[in-house]
């Protein structure tokens, strides 16, 4: 049949199995909006206060639900607020399609009204990028782009599209959803090399990334763990992937990872890094991080192997695949008494970090939203403290859980994040923690929301500072706290409610506990206002650059 | 070790494709230090000769981002054993009578070409490896050189090592 390009545009988000798409009207997609105005039963739009927050709710509904996420835009402003959106993805590998208008084909380049250069501003946050000048093109274009989002290692991929091609028209042809390209396996050869390094390995620690999360892997990672009895780290993409109470779970490695994660670490003889590309976040002080022990290294990504660290042996394909692999092979260690120093280590209360019991601080505010939450409840952060508590404190039970901007830290991130999450799961309750610093900055996307009465409940722990910038400055700027003392007058509780959402506000265990219950009640969206002293430290932290033996475990 | 390396690669001749491969050099940190393109016998694809360098570590990455990009469909590390690689130069020289022999001399022994003349200058061709059109240059200095303009390096395999797309999907 003879469509036009805007009409093609939604019939292969239906063949893509695409029901949900975030976004803004403008000019340049008023084609797009008339179609999915005439589809709206077929593909939902979820209209957002800003680009900005609509490309995080793709991205979020992506990392929840494992499907592509999809975000359309019009052309010039409305295109640049994806930026951050789309360079989010980027970092954190998560599978997002971009549809931004341009204006019409004979007016590029002539600086028009609206006009940017949408394709040339995103070629390097993108895995790829499109504009279309063919209507003929369309389609296979699309698909293209959903195929290359969803294969090897995921990313966002961006189609402009001038308005004069949604309008032109073509002979469209329905074809199938397109498939993942991978299920590589690693070689025999790379295979042999692993087994043997792993066999020669007294000590080996498994290290998990958000690959593991993105393949869907964790069950094959547990088996390895158990196969070799040997315990796991994380790093922050890769916490959900494991248990929390999994016993030989030691939790996030890294900057401001658990002091087990990083003293197993130091011990180890052998890390098998599994779909992870070692972020300075991750590893600290590079040349201390490989000292005395071998790397193993596998991941879907072949330029990720010794980027950022060298490695001993690396394993190239899909990770749950080289996993099954490995299980498969009987993979085997050298035999010692490593999972026993390994508990030793975990149950030594030595450096436990535990905030004082009672009282209302980061860690019992987030413990008290953990015993409230089902195992597949959603949890979504902003960036910052209140981020890294979360990732320290909230035991994460199951894969896809964990909604966080991991490699840009993005703050205003959460707020997009959260509502794309609700969607991806049918409206699932999703919990999103922030700070006053982050929640300022799109809490635009409160009305979003509302408008569609999402179980949302943003749990706000107000230091009135920009905490983390504060802890740097604490501990590195001689307490010089330039410009990150807020002294917001916002009063969140009321602001929640101007927003047409519940506000609360806990200043005891009391009055959280109290505001939590009557928040997770509601269907619809509240908030909490959480207040907190703006000098309660992130910790344990190694400084950039630094080793175990720098950590600062005291505030 | 900043060892110098020769890249040949196919792209997709297409709008955007000379900015996604040099915007990856300087994104990451790495040298271009010269860059031909041109079309091939197949209209869909160009050929790309980047000459670069850095240690291992830094040609692997180099080798692995460029594969990354959907508009690269081959990428060859060129092995200096097995490669012709040629690059041409035009360079004009100031030449008087009394000078003239000497230049003449000079393109003789390199086995250069004078494209012009006219009674102040003398524009030179010269096609051959780096080295040799480096020495070329170094030679022509004493009589002032007024512009010269370099291709960058070309380079295709000896024998039977031939770059196709599938070389590279099948690694």
């Amino acid at each position: 049949m003879v469509l036009t390009g805007a009409s093609i545009l939604i019939q292969v988000l239906q063949e893509q199995g695409v029901d949900c798409v975030f976004g803004y009207p403008g000019g340049s997609v008023l084609h797009i909006y008339d179609e999915l105005y005439k589809a709206q039963d077929k593909v939902r739009h979820v209209t957002t206060c800003h680009e900005q927050g609509a490309c995080h709710a793709a991205d979020g509904y992506a990392r929840v639900s494992g499907k592509p996420g999809v975000v359309i835009a019009t052309s010039g402003p409305g295109a640049t607020n994806l930026i951050t959106g789309i360079a989010n993805a980027y970092l954190d590998s998560v599978p997002l399609v971009a549809i931004t208008g341009n204006v019409a084909l004979a007016m590029i380049g002539r600086d028009s009204f609206q006009e940017v250069d949408i394709f040339g501003v995103t070629m390097p946050i993108t895995k790829h990028n499109y504009m279309v000048k063919n209507v003929a093109d369309l389609a296979d274009t699309l698909r293209s782009a959903f195929k290359l989002a969803i294969s090897g290692r995921p990313g966002p991929v961006l189609v402009d599209l001038p308005k004069d091609i949604q309008t032109a028209s073509c002979e469209y042809v329905p074809q199938p959803r397109v498939e993942r390209k991978n299920g590589l396996k690693a070689s025999e050869n790379s295979l042999n090399a692993a087994l043997a390094l792993i066999k020669e390995s007294k000590r080996p620690y498994i290290y998990a990334g958000g690959g593991v999360v993105i393949a869907d892997a964790s069950e094959e990672l547990l088996a390895l763990s158990n196969f070799l009895d040997c315990p796991i780290g994380t790093s922050m993409m890769g916490l959900s992937a494991v248990p929390h109470d999994h016993p030989m779970n030691l939790g996030m490695t890294g900057m401001h990872g658990r002091y087990e994660a990083s003293k197993v670490l130091s011990m180890s003889d052998l890390i098998i890094a599994v779909g992870t590309r070692f972020s300075d976040r991750a590893t600290g002080n590079k040349q201390a991080y490989q000292l005395g022990r071998k790397i193993l290294h596998i991941d879907i990504d072949p330029a990720e192997i010794g980027k950022n660290i060298t490695a001993d042996a690396h394993l190239l394909g899909d990770v749950k695949l080289i996993l099954r692999q490995l299980l498969e092979h009987k993979v085997s260690r050298t035999p010692s008494d490593w999972s026993a120093q390994v508990k030793k280590v975990i149950s030594s209360p030595d450096h436990r970090l535990d905030m004082p019991e009672g009282q209302l601080n980061p860690q019992s505010a987030i413990e008290a939203v953990n015993v409230r939450l089902l195992p597949d409840d959603v949890v979504a952060t902003d960036v910052g403290q209140h981020q890294m508590w979360t990732a320290q404190y909230y035991h994460f039970r199951r894969p896809r859980t964990f909604v966080t901007s991991g490699g840009l830290g993005t703050m205003g991130y959460g707020m997009g994040a959260a509502i794309g999450s609700c969607f991806a799961r049918g409206k699932r309750r999703t919990v999103l923690f922030t700070s006053d610093g982050s929640f300022h900055m799109n809490m635009n996307e409160m009305a979003t929301a509302v408008s569609h009465q999402l179980p949302i409940l943003v749990v706000l722990l107000n230091n009135q500072a920009l905490g983390m910038v504060r802890q740097w400055q604490t501990l590195f700027y001689g307490e010089r706290y330039s410009n990150t003392s807020l002294e917001r007058k916002t009063d969140y509780a009321k602001l929640a409610e101007a927003f047409g959402a519940r506000g609360y506000k806990a200043t005891d265990m009391a009055s959280l506990n109290e505001a939590l219950d009557k928040a997770l009640s509601y269907e619809g969206p509240s908030l909490i206002d959480v207040r907190i002293g703006c000098d309660v430290k992130v910790l344990p932290m190694i400084p950039p650059g630094g080793t175990i033996d720098d950590m600062i475990l005291k505030g | 070790m900043q060892d110098k390396f020769i890249l040949s690669m196919l792209v997709s001749n297409e709008a955007g494709v000379l900015t996604r491969v040099s915007g990856m050099f300087g994104r990451r940190g790495y040298n271009i230090d010269s860059l031909s393109v041109g079309e091939t016998d197949n209209p869909a694809l160009s050929r790309m000769t980047i000459l670069s360098r850095g240690d291992d570590v830094i040609r692997d990455q180099i080798i692995n981002q460029l594969k990354k990009l959907v508009d690269v469909k081959a990428v060859a590390l060129m092995d200096k054993e097995n490669t012709v690689s040629r690059e041409l130069m035009l360079i004009k020289v100031n030449s008087e009578l009394a000078t003239q022999a000497q230049i003449h001399k000079v393109v003789e022994v390199f086995r250069a070409k004078v494209v012009d003349l006219n009674p102040t200058n003398v524009t030179i061709e010269i096609t051959g490896e780096k080295s040799k059109l480096d020495a070329f240059v170094a030679n022509l200095v004493p009589y002032g050189i007024l512009e010269l303009c370099r291709t960058g390096v070309t380079a295709i395999g000896r024998n039977s090592n031939i770059l196709t797309e599938k070389e590279s999907e099948e690694e």
